[in-house]
């Protein structure tokens, strides 16, 4: 089984990103790091990896218009065989559909039997990249998913719903999208690390995958919202809990 | 202008987040359509009706991938402007595949869609909700819209039954080859999230799922509601009903108790706009202090536990 992961490479959210003021892109640095929701898809992939034994592999595919690997080679360093990256200044400010369109190319150029997602990236949020990839690959879509199992050739999982979850079972070849609790992501180890550095890191551009950029969107301004002011900020000695009750009392909730 | 809403039934109800953007939806005037998913009990249609809608395109059941096919069929011969979708798993799902299977894009996150002549605009916010960012389609119609919960208030207009016509689905092969096997409801106590007037929630800094019970223990004592963050839910300690943030619910209560929660941008989205917000939390440089009224640094399972034996005590 081939599986392949969608991982995207972010701005450290440890400090928050920007938006560019004239193109209002988010200013991408160099040295992107993965999405940290991203390393439970190649969790997943790697455990469905291992129980299917020699005869499954997984890749890696990131779209990155300024060529950042940093990300990436966090992903393989956990035990992922390799990565396609499409590199491709003409995807600088693409949008969710026109990263599906080149990320449904890819794992379709990559005979993906399975393409494993997040349910939306960090700094975007759109949340629809997914389904619009199983939509583009013509594949069944499992998404939302909090357990992951391989039966009979399919995949069945656990589906978050508003009451509880459902479980859905699809065939392959699909798309899956996973929750951030679905699994423990493992660490790298150093071997993993120092094997990373060789692993094949194949790039493509739009081109390659036949994809014409071209975004319909358009941010037309960006403002300031006035924020919240803070208030007072205590230690707790002893005597927080009090504060708190004296806060209770003044909003007349006690 | 021609305007549909997607909206899924539960419990015989039609769903919440179709009745707010209808509400909003009878300001641009024109065409009010739904595309309803489910039985289609009565009291759902009259809902629908009562909140503006003049027709209703019913599907009794079907894959994300037949939903939106035949969503783009009906759309190809009725032409909407705009289609607006809830921040649901299922509206996620078909407004995606819709979206790839007409080549038009979506604009997510959605608190505020305005019109201006042909021009549609969709505001989001960023950053936590410190930054609104506009936006335009250049695509043409139908523009796609998912927006947030609460962005609009859900209004009744006094409308009546809606024309209701039954919407058929293609075969879509493969990519509807996907079966419900089993459908599990995870129960949880005590008032309702959204319409709480207190709401307490617990983050990561609970420590584990049994701890998490002095979070119930404290919402019950307050007459509340329970909560937590994305983190939590996808840990599993608490369903997903009880997520509050960006892509769980939105929750505006009097009053806000955050427990052992950092304050990530994905959750304060969802309870920035609380009347007061207290906060406890150990790290003084959390940012959720940077939004509260009232900020605790503190251990919460020393602060907790002080503060449930205070309000016993007085009871």
């Amino acid at each position: 089984m081939k599986i392949v992961v969608c991982v995207k490479q972010i701005p450290d959210p440890a400090s928050p990103y920007e938006l560019d003021p004239d193109s209002y892109y988010v200013v991408r640095p160099a040295d992107q790091v993965l999405d940290d929701t991203d390393r439970y898809g190649v969790e997943v992939a790697l455990q469905l990896s291992d129980e299917i034994g020699d005869a499954a592999s997984v890749t890696l595919l990131s779209m990155s218009p300024g060529g950042s690997q940093q990300g990436i080679r966090q992903a393989l360093a956990m035990g992922a065989d390799g990565a396609i990256l499409v590199e491709d200044e003409t995807l600088r400010g693409a949008d969710a559909l026109t990263t599906s369109q080149v990320l449904a190319a890819a794992a379709k150029r990559a005979e993906a039997d399975l393409v494993i997602t997040g349910t939306e990236s960090t700094d975007g949020y759109t949340g629809v990249v997914p389904q619009q990839v199983a939509e583009l690959m013509g594949a069944p879509s499992l998404t939302f998913a909090r357990k992951v199992e391989h039966v009979d050739g399919k995949i069945r999982i656990e589906r978050q719903t508003q009451a509880g979850y459902d479980v859905v079972e699809g065939a392959l070849p699909a798309v899956l999208s996973v929750t951030s609790g679905v699994v423990e992501p493992r660490y790298p180890t150093f071997k993993g690390i120092m094997q990373a550095k060789s692993k094949p890191v194949e790039t493509l551009t739009a081109a390659d995958l036949g994809v014409a950029p071209d975004v319909q969107q358009k941010i037309t301004s960006v403002e300031d919202v006035a924020s919240r002011q803070a208030g007072d900020i205590v230690e707790d000695e002893g005597e927080g809990h009090l504060r708190i009750i004296e806060k209770l009392e003044e909003v007349k909730v006690v | 202008m021609k305007t549909w809403v997607f909206s899924t039934e539960s419990d015989g109800h039609a769903g919440s987040a179709a009745l707010e953007a209808l509400s909003k939806a009878r300001s641009f005037g024109g065409d009010l359509g739904v595309i309803h998913v489910g039985p289609g009990s009565e009291a759902a249609l009259a809902e629908l009706g009562d909140h503006g809608a003049t027709s209703v395109l019913q599907i009794a059941e079907g894959s994300a991938a037949a939903l939106a096919a035949g969503l783009a069929e009906a759309a190809g011969s009725q032409q909407p402007d705009l289609i607006v979708f809830g921040a649901g798993n299922l509206d996620r799902d078909v407004a995606g595949r819709l979206s790839a299977r007409l080549g038009k894009p979506v604009l997510a996150n959605a608190v505020d869609i305005a019109v201006d002549g042909d021009a549609l605009q969709v505001v989001n916010e960023i950053l936590g909700g410190t930054q609104r960012v506009t936006t335009s389609f250049a695509g043409g119609s139908p523009a796609i819209v998912i927006t947030r919960p609460k962005a609009f208030a859900a209004e009744p207009s006094g409308g009546g039954a809606p024309a209701v016509t039954t919407l058929e689905l293609p075969d879509v092969g493969h990519a509807g080859d996907v079966e419900v096997l089993s459908q599990h409801v995870e129960e949880s106590s005590g008032p309702d999230l959204e319409a709480a007037a207190v709401v307490v929630s617990g983050g990561r800094g609970i420590g584990d799922a049994d701890k998490f019970s002095m979070v119930h223990e404290l919402a019950d004592l307050l007459g509340g509601a329970a909560g937590a963050t994305r983190a939590v839910v996808d840990a599993g300690w608490v369903p997903y009903s009880y997520q509050v943030g960006q892509t769980g619910k939105t929750v505006k209560p009097d009053v806000y108790v955050a427990c052992g929660i950092s304050g990530a941008m994905q959750h304060l989205v969802g309870m920035k706009d609380s009347t007061t917000i207290i906060a406890i939390n150990k790290d003084p440089e959390a940012p959720i202090f940077g939004v509260a009224d009232l900020g605790i640094v503190g251990d919460v399972h020393n602060v907790i536990p002080a503060l449930v034996e205070a309000l016993k005590a007085r009871a």
